[in-house]
């Protein structure tokens, strides 16, 4: 058994965290809030060479080719530091849809161009009834000849107003599951985009296909086995955002923790009187067992376990945990943590975008009672 | 980050299995026992000596001592597995007087005691909480005044297992009363059996046990059984050994509660429909197995960090409370899940699962309180884990 970091995470993590602290200060987080595009062309040059957007993709196709519990170790500071942009849509929804389903020629097309911060990548899963299931996906693909005639509405899209291609989940067949997926440039004929508003200020978009055609050499992986890839992909995703909510729930601890040193009141700080002590134990206690819930399932997915389990019960316990950091972040803060000026609040809203994200805990919470034999 | 046992202690958590199949002398299936009660505390020692004899009471102990120096992540297989069945293998003297004696005992103390703890001889009762001092212990009035070759000890000890088959109790008492609290405590072993001036009263508890209050009037206990120096006391009982320390059979106990109560919920029905079909016990179960399975990683990893010789600290305090709260809970949800049968005592005939789960709620309030009430290891978590200024 090994629950801490190896030396190479070890090292990511100080890298990252120099790097975010100087290239991610909150400035550039709330000037990304407003910005069009939602993050800047030079960072993410920057970031590309880190080797971060290649982090696990195979040498062979320029990545680093390390593995996906080191990612996890990179998304915690992306959390704890807010990082914005299309990272997460990138690399662990497009270029690991990429790494599981395509082929040889696809993942040469594709992955070393990802690695490069060549092009941006997302995953066009959800529609309008913003189910998880098979069945929500009602999009569908129409072969004809060499090629297929996309045809619905995506809701929900990461980053789709800069990517540059999007992993479509299409409905090739009757049966539930008979999903394929489509590699589809954004800009193909057809395809119109609308942003949506969010409580985490990223970017989301409505998506509408009206007669997108692309050739069969699109298809992702086998006609109607697309299902098996979004289900690991949405694993993988459950738990990326675990670990950015983890970081993201250290980082208001430890700015709680700060305030209730600093803050004066009644001659005393305020970190002296034991209700606010108790408010950051409980904060701690949440903290800790957001790390290692996510760990675990990181370890499993990494090693190729069967991680069902443990994804279910990482996604529903750092979601509800995440939620509970924030709000005794903000209650120990007093007003002037609601202030748009202060940090808390960047991180409530996220919390909150991300507890619904693949899966909220209730979407969980079933499957663990699924699994434990209920 | 490798969240696996090594091959050897997955090999041992099966020879233990195999052992309790055989060796246990009562079904752990059908029967709970407190071994702070009476009536239980013969069977649990029974068993203990069976442990004792395979060696794996002492395993945590250094080998000069007759230990076998097991590594932290080999205790917490042993712990869990025991826990698992609702063996208490946990002994007072084994886990802290032993490693007291270890450190602070004369080669005479060691040579009286160290064996006969180790065969589980010796029935310890732990006498720390006083009626007037519980979360602060140091405030402890208990006085032992020096008469010739021994001290003279009036006051009284409770929360102990004194009534239950206790031989010998290890106890904090005020030998310098003018000195700072912390400063004026020594640490003594006291024979109880036949000793005069100790009254034992039983303090029948709300689940099924009762807790010791022992009363010392004038009691004489030799000054060799002082250990460590005097006036150090409160140091002394604060040593521990490099035990894991990580709680882990809170986790391993509530997974057993767990798997019965989904057991439950599989062949029973409320309002015409099975448990198990009802939407918002699947969600409230399943919540409570993750809160378990949280549990469980946050006690390896205490169990862990002192493997790497880390000092877990408020990851150790985490554990308690969190733990604590957890099994609390389940249990709760335990007899809500069971409807009106859930309020049945174990004797009734109509009582599900013996009616374990009831009186294990009742009882799991304990464990919020004791060694350290929950708002005490919040204190710790917030003042030593995060340093924040003491009130």
């Amino acid at each position: 058994m090994d629950l801490g970091l190896n030396e190479a995470q070890q090292m990511l993590k100080t890298t990252a965290q120099d790097f975010l602290s100087t290239e991610c200060p909150d400035t550039y987080v709330r000037e990304m809030e407003e910005d069009e595009r939602g993050y800047t062309p030079e960072l993410w040059t920057k970031i590309a060479e880190q080797g971060w957007l290649g982090l696990i993709i195979p040498e062979q196709y320029g990545g680093v080719e390390l593995e996906f519990q080191d990612l996890v170790v990179l998304l915690e500071e992306m959390g704890r530091y807010m990082l914005p942009g299309p990272f997460f849509s990138t690399v662990v929804l497009g270029g690991m849809s990429i790494m599981d389903a395509g082929s040889e020629e696809q993942k040469q097309e594709y992955l070393p161009r990802i690695a490069e911060g060549q092009i941006i990548m997302t995953l066009a899963l959800t529609e309008p009834s913003a189910r998880w299931d098979a069945a929500g996906v009602e999009l569908t693909a129409t072969a004809t000849g060499d090629s297929y005639t996309l045809n619905g509405t995506k809701l929900f899209v990461q980053n789709a107003h800069v990517s540059d291609y999007m992993v479509v989940a299409a409905r090739t067949g009757t049966s539930e599951e008979n999903i394929s997926l489509f590699v589809v440039p954004t800009q193909s004929d057809g395809i119109n985009q609308t942003l949506l508003k969010t409580i985490a200020s990223d970017r989301q978009s409505e998506v509408v296909f009206n007669d997108v055609k692309v050739p069969s050499s699109a298809l992702l992986g086998e006609e109607n086995k697309g299902w098996e890839t979004i289900q690991k992909v949405m694993q993988w995703g459950a738990i990326g955002k675990c670990a950015e909510m983890s970081g993201g729930g250290q980082q208001v601890l430890d700015m709680t923790v700060d305030y209730a040193k600093q803050r004066t009141q009644f001659g005393r700080p305020i970190g002296s009187f034991q209700a606010i002590q108790h408010h950051c134990a409980n904060m701690a206690t949440d903290v800790e067992g957001s790390k290692f819930i996510t760990y675990q399932a990181a370890w499993r997915l990494s090693e190729g376990l069967p991680a069902d389990r443990e994804v279910a019960m990482a996604k529903a316990w750092v979601s509800d945990a995440y939620r509970r950091v924030c709000a005794l972040g903000h209650q120990s803060h007093g007003a002037i943590g609601f202030t748009k000026e202060h940090n808390m609040q960047l991180y409530s809203r996220r919390a909150k975008a991300s507890e619904i994200l693949f899966g909220d805990t209730d979407f969980h919470l079933e499957n663990v009672a699924n699994i434990i034999g209920l | 980050m490798d969240f696996k046992f090594e091959n050897i202690d997955e090999d041992f958590r099966s020879e233990i299995k195999d052992f309790v199949e055989k060796e246990l002398p009562w079904n752990w299936r059908e029967q709970d026992l407190d071994p702070e009660d009476e009536k239980d505390s013969v069977l649990v020692r029974d068993f203990k000596r069976k442990l004792g004899d395979q060696g794996w009471l002492t395993m945590a102990w250094p080998k000069e001592y007759g230990g076998q120096a097991a590594s932290h992540m080999r205790q917490v297989v042993f712990n869990e597995e025991m826990a698992y069945r609702g063996i208490s293998a946990g002994d007072a003297g084994v886990r802290m007087v032993g490693p007291i004696l270890m450190l602070y005992g004369t080669d005479e103390q060691k040579e009286q005691f160290l064996p006969k703890i180790a065969n589980a001889e010796i029935n310890w009762s732990q006498g720390y909480s006083e009626p007037d001092s519980g979360s602060d212990l140091a405030s402890l009035q208990t006085r032992a005044v020096e008469d010739g070759d021994d001290f003279v000890v009036s006051g009284s000890k409770i929360w102990n297992s004194a009534h239950a088959d206790s031989d010998w109790m290890f106890m904090l008492v005020r030998t310098e009363p003018d000195a700072p609290k912390h400063r004026g405590i020594s640490f003594v072993l006291t024979e109880l059996e036949g000793q005069e001036g100790v009254t034992i009263e039983k303090i029948p508890m709300m689940w099924d046990a009762y807790r010791g209050l022992v009363t010392f009037d004038n009691v004489r206990v030799p000054k060799k059984n002082l250990v460590g120096e005097q006036n150090r006391g409160w140091y002394v009982g604060a040593a521990l050994l490099d035990f894991e320390r990580s709680g882990v059979d809170r986790p391993a106990r509530a997974k057993r509660v767990l798997e019965d109560l989904v057991e439950f919920c599989k062949e029973n029905k409320k309002n015409g429909r099975l448990l198990a079909d009802d939407p918002v016990i699947r969600n409230q179960l399943a919540e409570l197995a993750v809160q378990v399975e949280t549990t469980r990683l946050m006690c390896y990893n205490v169990a862990w960090m002192q493997s790497q010789d880390l000092i877990p600290n408020k990851e150790a305090s985490i554990t308690k409370v969190y733990g604590t709260e957890t099994v609390n809970r389940l249990y709760g949800l335990g007899i809500k899940i069971m409807g009106l049968y859930g309020q049945l005592d174990p004797d009734s005939k109509w009582a599900p699962l013996k009616g374990r789960i009831e009186n294990a709620w009742l009882r799991s309030f304990g464990g919020m309180v004791a060694a350290g009430t929950s708002e005490i290891q919040r204190n710790v978590i917030a003042q030593r884990g995060l340093e924040l200024p003491r009130g």
